[in-house]
């Protein structure tokens, strides 16, 4: 029985965590789409919301009340457990990618140290990639269970950009796994943040360009955003949801933003690295918990750019064409990513055995 | 084939070059032209704090003019009313009392004026007509309102605030285009 002892200390840690974690991102979800509209608007030049609060800041609030205020419809013809289960699972998918990405190093707590990452498990890619494929059965269900013609396409569309693009996304990762030779998220981050370690993007700079475009594809972000495909699909798989259900489906999309924004900058820009300092020597002129702030705060950096690079593509490039999007990703995508993985092996393999070139 | 206007571009229908099928040059320029708009000057005006500035010609709602008495010039001749192509105003003219000099400056003026703002084309034809310069258009325009019946004006809501007893907003309701006349 010793070995089953529950350490209350620990989780009370981890659900402090897993709290802190679930509301930051669900409050970066919410200022997302106050960015996102803002941004729209910049460039556009427009303003964007202004209105509600200083500059618009109270704008994402206002919306969350009107769609709680909105009715609740479930069509007739609808299968209704899975109409509401559909929202729910983009919900919890969207926010399950969080327990695996290292937030900062570790705190100092009453004599405690904490590592500021829910579950350090050392199948942590893997364990985002099966989360992130888990994702598309949200729209999936909630396409289907709708019965509606538009919304059942607009699902099948998900559903078959989500497994092409997947494909050579992992691809891309595999050559980054070959460099850094382990799946665990910390390890990666801490190999580029040791003195003398590059960002990984130096190494991959063409990996991580078929990682941002299938990050964009599986975020059904413009250019890839035919599943909702406004001007044909009508609205696509969530076009018969009201109220806080089309809510969820739509924010669900922006924590998926938000994941994959710091999915990348843990990959490929060094996480939670501060750029230019050496961190190791930080900590010991600043203290632990001062350089996880100042860790966190760059990763979030990090992040930010790459929501605000998201944005910026969608007002930016337009909605690509159906066989367009299939033909990107299963022929150019995939052999890019392949030769990628080739390059990458054998570079790896002359670097390990000095062959004399 | 001649070409009507000199706008007219051939559609360029020449096989892709690799440099143009990679994309990515083309999508960096769309990029920065974009992420160039997203400094550029908004030319937005929001409109309850900031208003556009009008042209001194600007035609807005209708002001019944007082002397610097502070006594109506209207005597309700109905020029205006004749002069208006859209028919919008209409008056009822009254005779002065003994007692009332103060209030009217000649002997007859209008106890009832009303314009119908919803009717009214804003061209002016009634400060062109007007002999005692008792009407001109002002620098404001119609509020918006829930009832049309909010948008037929009466005497009450043309009268120039009287210069005597209220200088401030006489002033303010003058406006800048007649300290420039």
């Amino acid at each position: 029985m010793i070995q089953l002892a529950i350490d209350l200390a620990f989780i009370l840690e981890k659900a402090i965590l897993i709290g802190g974690i679930i509301t930051v991102s669900l409050v970066v979800a919410m200022y997302s789409t106050w960015a996102e509209r803002k941004v729209a608007g910049f460039m556009q030049d427009r303003l964007g919301p202004n209105r509600a609060g200083p500059f618009g800041l109270l704008q994402p609030l206002a919306d969350g009340l009107k769609l709680f205020m909105k009715e609740e419809i479930i069509p007739n013809a609808s299968n209704k457990f899975l109409f509401i289960l559909g929202p729910g699972l983009a919900m919890m998918t969207a926010m399950m990618t969080s327990a695996v990405i290292p937030w900062g190093r570790e705190i100092e707590v009453f004599g405690r140290t904490v590592s500021l990452q829910i579950a350090d498990i050392n199948i942590g890619i893997l364990y985002i990639f099966a989360v992130l494929s888990m994702g598309v059965y949200g729209i999936m269900i909630g396409g289907w269970a709708s019965n509606n013609k538009f919304s059942l396409l607009a699902a099948l569309r998900g559903a078959s950009q989500m497994i092409s693009y997947e494909l050579a996304m992992g691809l891309s990762i595999i050559a980054l796994l070959m460099l850094t030779g382990s799946l665990s998220l910390k390890t990666i981050v801490e190999q580029q943040s040791a003195a003398g370690g590059w960002w990984n993007i130096l190494y991959q700079p063409l990996g991580f360009l078929i990682f941002m475009v299938c990050a964009f594809a599986e975020c059904n972000r413009t250019p890839f955003d035919l599943p909702e495909a406004e001007n044909e699909l009508n609205f696509g798989y969530h076009q018969e949801y009201s109220s806080m259900k089309l809510g969820f489906y739509l924010f669900a999309e922006y924590i998926n933003m938000f994941m994959s924004s710091v999915l990348m900058a843990t990959l490929y820009f060094g996480g939670y690295d501060i750029p230019f300092v050496n961190d190791a020597a930080l900590v010991e002129s600043m203290g632990t918990n001062n350089v996880a702030i100042l860790q966190g705060l760059s990763l979030f950096a990090k992040a930010a750019f790459f929501i605000f690079f998201f944005m910026w593509v969608r007002w930016t490039i337009p909605r690509f064409r159906y066989d367009q999007l299939m033909h990107l990703g299963w022929k150019v995508m995939i052999p890019l990513a392949l030769i990628n993985m080739l390059i990458t092996a054998v570079v790896v393999l002359i670097r390990q055995n000095g062959w004399p070139f | 084939m001649q070409t009507l206007t000199n706008r007219s571009k051939a559609v360029d229908r020449h096989p892709m070059t690799v440099w143009e099928k990679m994309y990515l040059p083309a999508i960096a320029k769309g990029m920065s032209i974009t992420l160039s708009h997203f400094f550029k000057k908004k030319p937005t005006i929001n409109y309850p704090e900031e208003t556009r500035p009008f042209s001194p010609v600007f035609r807005g709602l209708h002001i019944l003019n007082r002397d610097e008495e502070g006594r109506e010039r209207c005597t309700a001749c109905g020029l205006c009313a004749v002069a208006c192509p859209a028919e919008a105003i209409t008056m009822e003219a009254a005779e002065r009392k003994e007692g009332e000099e103060q209030l009217y400056r000649e002997e007859k003026y209008a106890a009832k004026y009303e314009i119908n703002m919803l009717r009214c084309i804003f061209c002016g034809l009634c400060e062109e007509a007007c002999p005692k310069d008792a009407i001109y258009l002002s620098e404001t325009f119609a509020p918006s309102n829930y009832k049309r019946e909010g948008f037929i004006y009466g005497k009450n809501d043309l009268l120039i605030p009287d210069p005597k007893t209220e200088p401030e907003l006489y002033r303010k309701a003058v406006g800048e285009r007649s300290r420039k006349s």
